[in-house]
């Protein structure tokens, strides 16, 4: 193939895109990428390892602690040619470097609540507020049999700025799961337009 | 839909090598020793940056280091970089800077992304009508 000239391959012509998935432990993240995902969670122990630690050949089977982190990841295929991956961001405070890695790049976000544990969902609400450049929404993950909470009370709790949209999901239903994508897509998307009119 | 990429290749095997860079390193070597020590790239790659081969050169492959070998072999499948780094379980910095050395050598093409095209209200929206279409 004559690489100077463009991809004749319609495969080539493939892009990709991402959504950012927050939140704090337990809230459903993993619920919500899997029950749109159409493939299954990878094993992203690799993801982890930093340089520093890369060198280090352990031996196989050597009593290795591995640091284990569920990172929830996820993928669906919207048009042969048009890729969409769900990346979550893991919770726990000392992986908060792969926050800005994960969300290079990504169209948007979505910070999942639960009104259970809300404070768990406090530092993702604080970073895309403060240290990211991503449109972000916030899902309120409603629970089967657990009180149901006024949107505007959890919109104060967080202290939520009143144009970060703010909308309730199952994240068990794919249906659900879905809407709440559209959600982060169509707040891109109003953004976006603001930007750059016409 | 299941993942039913699985470990088969559909790949070319003409001989032809036209040019490639053809570097006798066939040592087994540490994840970053294996790139040098080098952990920033040429290229842009974002973990859901897709990478595919476009000609599948066996000649080229043999030349390789078992790393980038592997590498270079998965992506006939077009992979994302964080699912090359998940298959191979290396980490996604050493991952990138294969990436990027097989795509100086022309082996790989790195697909754009919707970043590429700073998210643009056109392919939002082709995003946004995708999100619609999926079979609930």
């Amino acid at each position: 193939m004559d690489s100077s000239s463009s991809p004749s391959d319609p495969g080539l012509l493939t892009i990709s895109a991402k959504i950012v998935v927050a939140g704090g432990f337990g809230v459903g993240k993993t619920t919500l990428v899997n029950s749109v995902s159409e493939v299954r969670p990878l094993n992203t122990d690799a993801w982890m390892t930093e340089a520093s630690e890369g060198v280090d050949d352990l031996p196989p089977g050597g009593g290795k602690s591995k640091t284990t982190v569920a990172m929830d990841f996820g993928r669906i295929t919207l048009q042969p040619d048009l890729l969409l991956y769900l990346f979550g961001t893991p919770g726990q405070a000392r992986f908060w470097f792969l926050w800005d890695d994960l969300s290079r790049g990504a169209l948007g976000a979505v910070v999942l609540v639960d009104t259970n544990r809300i404070d768990q969902s406090f530092a993702a609400v604080n970073y895309f507020e403060n240290d990211s450049v991503l449109p972000f929404i916030v899902a309120v993950n409603r629970f089967e049999g657990k009180p149901e909470h006024d949107l505007a009370e959890v919109r104060e709790a967080l202290a939520l700025n009143e144009d970060v949209p703010l909308i309730e999901c199952d994240a068990r239903s794919r249906a659900s799961a879905i809407d709440v994508l559209q959600g982060v897509v169509t707040h891109s998307l109003s953004l976006a337009k603001v930007s750059a009119p016409g | 839909m299941t993942d039913s990429a699985k470990d088969v290749m559909t790949v070319s095997h003409d001989d032809k090598s036209d040019g490639a860079q053809t570097k006798m390193r066939s040592k087994r070597v540490r994840p970053y020793a294996l790139t040098g020590g080098r952990t920033r790239t040429r290229h842009h790659l974002l973990v859901e940056t897709l990478i595919s081969v476009p000609e599948f050169d066996p000649v080229l492959a043999e030349s390789l280091m078992p790393e980038s070998r592997a590498l270079y072999s998965r992506a006939c499948q077009r992979m994302s970089i964080a699912e090359l780094s998940a298959n191979l379980d290396l980490p996604l910095g050493v991952i990138r800077v294969l990436v990027s050395d097989l795509a100086g050598q022309n082996a790989v093409f790195i697909h754009p992304t919707a970043y590429a095209y700073q998210n643009n209200p056109q392919v939002l929206e082709r995003i946004l009508d995708g999100l619609k279409q999926l079979p609930v």
